[in-house]
């Protein structure tokens, strides 16, 4: 070791919390297990109420009921909702806090209502962190009026609120006919789904789809009801551009190539645009676990083993922010990091019971990878994205500024290339731009995707406010 | 299958002062390879504050200072890119009358040294610059010192090197230098290199290397604590600096501002970062100083292992015990501004034998116990010294 007097000596507190990060289906599951076993939790939640993006509940004064805001899944959610309310009690809950840096085994916290800074000692810690949409820019997308299709779908979910009074929704993805259906059954206009994966992508993963077979006819279900609706649904398209209006003001339409190759505008005031998505993993990054490349998730993700204890110990990652398996597997997930946690400290747990959750995510992952064949990720984006297509909206860095720095540093990671032309320089620091710059890196260095690297996580893991206050049990904490 | 190379000069590190080493070393037609473990400029050289700063450096250090000055008034020239470097001013701030005193004292000091410094008193200072705090007495301006991107600066210079005939490789740890009584022979991984001269200009991880050469010197890792706030309409064109040490800031051209102070916090042998604790104590501190940022937001911190000696001198120069081994290390907190100037100064040294610059203050020995008789300063034969 090299000589320093700033090294991070800091071992693992006996008496330190157990800590959940995150508050949706994976960090209540997760919750719930510890309680039970008689573990009481640090439960840290971004929102200011539990439930996750899937589950997301509206603010008071709201009140659309649960069939309204979760459809099919009204079940699930309110079962959700109310074991988290059961426990509340017993738990200690920190809604609105943000976990924006990990370092030894102390979590720097903000509380960002009052922008007041404090820290969490954990003696173990399940991530349940969740995932964000995966984004692959089309020209026109930082027009006014183009979302990503989960934010398309919180905006309605949580206040009720249509990104425009038209939309399209394209890309690829189930997320892509769920927020359609869900748009049209609230009674918005929904000008068109484009789906860029071709229909027989359908037809080749139908047999390995029907493992799980209530899921599969929900999708089914989804494409009827919008068909039956009359809402055009065309597969196998090219999308061309998003259109502003005078002076780029809104968008005003999406332009697309059909399956036949001819040109199409569709009229619109909004478009939910999005493939997919992509597991939030800056804070296993900054706490140290190793990160390998997913194929299914074309991207690195944090190692787990099959209980979902990370590379660290104590620390153990649950939900799609290890890889993106869907809520249901997140509830599982969560529940069986909390058991290897409680077992790991020596509590008997029910053996089988891990075993059967083990099981079923198995199955789960078996569903996801069909998945990906019925709506696979467009390898050919990057090939296809032009020179002046902006893949940074935050530094405004361009595909072609990208190729340009990549020509000049062919043995650059993306890291390199970060350093270089500031592509995820910005205030989303690559948590958005990451994949697509990823992508154009590797295809202009025409080598695959895993070979170029992943952004390196960097706190804070979001914007930190320059006049937050500290509070004095942070002061006094222990830092290395 | 091990590669084969013959040159005269192996130089061990691709941060700035490798690279610019390795570009003058050319620029004399020496040949040469360079051997960077990671990337070139990916550590110390690339992660500092980018301060281009003669202002505050010692006696002893301002003739290379001013040899580097020279040499960033050409820097397209040299490399050709600008890496953002501007001459923007460096103000040094007096937050109470003894430091403003203390300002007085530096710049009667250097008044022959060519620095141009322009004290002002708290009046002055605010016709010419918002900066807030009342607690600002004056300060210190010298107006052609400035500021550059360091994420450019060293991938830069090393790729000058490239095109100016050096071989650069990359990603190449070096894991043994010996010598065999003609030459010296550089092993990396498939690698191996004759040299008559070696260059360890490896950086925080130098000190190893030197121990490893019998010149065992008192190196410790000093990590800097950097941040950055989102972009902000430019209002800071001074780079700015507190007498006394704390904070230091400047606004690059994209309109973020840049800052340090403070320990970072080191990670193991090759990573750190900036830490928590010192992150609460900047941002306060930031604010004070330039009320301009009370909304903004910080966006990214970091930091990377730097390494310093306790007289905060560096060691530039000749080894005193192995003839033909020079080294360059030990810059931690002031190496940016000071790197086409060392690069210079090591090329002539190696291909002249000495330094129009005076550097014996920067000597390895002053560190060491002297030698022994049978230890006297020639090529020690298969000695392994990495």
């Amino acid at each position: 070791m090299i000589g320093s007097d700033f090294y991070l000596d800091d071992p693992r507190p006996a008496d330190g919390a157990a800590v959940i990060v995150g508050a949706g289906p994976a960090g209540i599951r997760a919750a719930q297990t510890l309680l039970a076993h008689g573990v009481r939790p640090v439960v840290i939640d971004e929102a200011p109420k539990a439930g996750g993006q899937i589950y997301r509940r509206q603010p008071d004064g709201f009140a659309r009921t649960p069939k309204d805001l979760y459809g099919f899944e009204a079940g699930r959610a309110t079962a959700l909702h109310q074991t988290f309310d059961s426990l509340r009690a017993d738990i200690d809950y920190r809604p609105d806090t943000l976990v924006w840096n990990a370092q030894g085994h102390t979590l720097d916290l903000l509380h960002t209502a009052s922008r007041t800074a404090d820290t969490v000692r954990w003696r173990d810690v399940i991530v349940a962190t969740g995932a964000t949409d995966r984004v692959l820019p089309i020209p026109g997308w930082t027009l006014p009026g183009v979302y990503t299709l989960g934010g398309a779908q919180v905006a309605l979910k949580y206040q009720g609120c249509a990104i425009g009074d038209a939309v399209v929704f394209a890309g690829t993805g189930p997320l892509l006919y769920l927020v359609a259906y869900q748009y049209a059954k609230a009674g918005g206009k929904v000008c068109a789904v484009l789906d860029t994966a071709p229909a027989a992508q359908r037809y080749k993963a139908a047999p390995a789809m029907l493992a799980q077979p209530a899921v599969t006819a929900k999708g089914v279900y989804y494409v009827s009801w919008l068909m039956l609706h009359n809402v055009p649904v065309h597969h196998g398209v090219q999308l061309l551009r998003a259109e502003g209006g005078a002076e780029d003001e809104r968008v005003q339409a999406l332009v697309w190539k059909d399956a036949q190759g001819a040109e199409q505008r569709t009229a619109c005031s909004a478009v939910g645009l999005g493939y997919a998505l992509r597991p939030e993993t800056q804070l296993p990054d900054l706490l140290g676990c190793e990160f390998a490349f997913a194929p299914l998730h074309r991207c690195h993700v944090p190692q787990t083993d099959a209980d979902r204890r990370s590379s660290i110990p104590g620390v153990y990652l649950a939900g799609d922010g290890a890889g993106i398996m869907g809520a249901d597997a997140a509830e599982m997930s969560g529940e069986l990091a909390a058991l290897a946690l409680l077992q790991d400290r020596g509590i008997q747990i029910d053996a089988s019971r891990a075993s059967l959750l083990r099981q079923q995510l198995l199955k789960t992952e078996r569903f996801r990878q069909a998945l990906e064949v019925a709506f696979p990720f467009p390898e050919d984006w990057a090939a296809r994205a032009s020179d002046d297509l902006v893949v940074c909206r935050c530094e405004n860095i361009t595909a072609g500024e990208m190729r340009s720095t990549a020509a000049a540093n062919a043995n650059g990671d993306i890291n390199r290339i970060k350093a270089l032309c500031r592509v995820g320089m910005g205030r989303c620091q690559g948590r958005m731009c990451g994949v697509a710059a990823t992508e154009i890196l590797a295809d202009a260095l025409q080598v695959p995707v895993e070979n170029v690297g992943r952004i390196r996580g960097q706190a804070p893991i979001k914007p930190l406010p320059l006049d937050m206050t500290v509070a004095a049990t942070a002061q006094e904490a222990a830092h290395g | 299958m091990v590669k084969h190379l013959a040159t005269e000069v192996v130089v061990i590190g691709g941060g700035i002062m490798g690279a610019s080493t390795a570009l003058f070393l050319r620029q004399r037609g020496v040949n040469v390879v360079m051997l960077e473990r990671d990337l070139c400029g990916s550590r110390s050289s690339g992660v500092n504050f980018g301060g281009v700063r003669r202002q505050g450096r010692s006696l002893a250090m301002l003739p290379l200072s001013q040899r580097s000055h020279a040499l960033w008034g050409r820097l397209t020239e040299l490399i050709g890119t600008e890496a953002e470097y501007e001459r923007s001013g460096h103000f040094k701030i007096a937050r109470s009358d003894a430091d403003m005193e203390s300002l007085v004292r530096y710049a009667e000091m250097t008044r022959d040294c060519g620095l141009g410094l322009q004290l002002l008193d708290g009046v002055e200072l605010k016709k010419r610059f918002p900066v807030g705090g009342t607690q600002v007495v004056g300060g210190s301006f010298c107006p052609e010192d400035g500021q550059a991107n360091p994420r450019l600066l060293a991938p830069a210079f090393a790729a000058a090197a490239r095109r100016a005939g050096a071989q650069v490789l990359e990603h190449t740890p070096v894991q043994a230098v010996e010598h065999n009584g003609q030459r010296f022979v550089v092993r990396a991984p498939g690698l191996e290199i004759k040299a008559n001269i070696v260059v360890n200009a490896a950086g925080a991880w130098a000190g190893q290397f030197a121990e490893q050469c019998g010149e065992p010197v008192p190196m410790r890792i000093r990590p800097p604590a950097m941040g950055v706030t989102e972009p902000l309409p430019h209002f800071l064109h001074w780079s700015l600096g507190v007498e006394g040490g704390s904070i230091y800031c400047r606004q690059v051209r994209r309109g973020n501002v840049v800052f340090g102070g403070g320990p970072g916090l080191v990670l193991d042998d090759t990573r750190a970062r900036n830490r928590a604790t010192t992150i609460w104590e900047q941002l306060p501190q930031l604010v004070a100083l330039l009320p301009q940022l009370k909304n903004a937001q910080l966006i990214r911190t970091w930091s990377g292992n730097e390494g310093a000696l306790p007289d905060h001198e560096p060691i530039i120069g000749a080894s005193s015990r192995i003839a033909g081994l020079y080294h360059a290390f030990g810059f931690a907190g002031g190496g940016f501004q000071l790197g086409p100037g060392v690069g210079e100064v090591m090329a002539e040294l190696i291909a002249q034998g000495r330094s129009s610059t005076p550097i014996d203050a920067f000597r390895i020995d002053r560190f060491l116990q002297p030698a022994s008789a049978g230890e006297a300063s020639s090529p020690t034969p298969e000695r392994k010294i990495a």
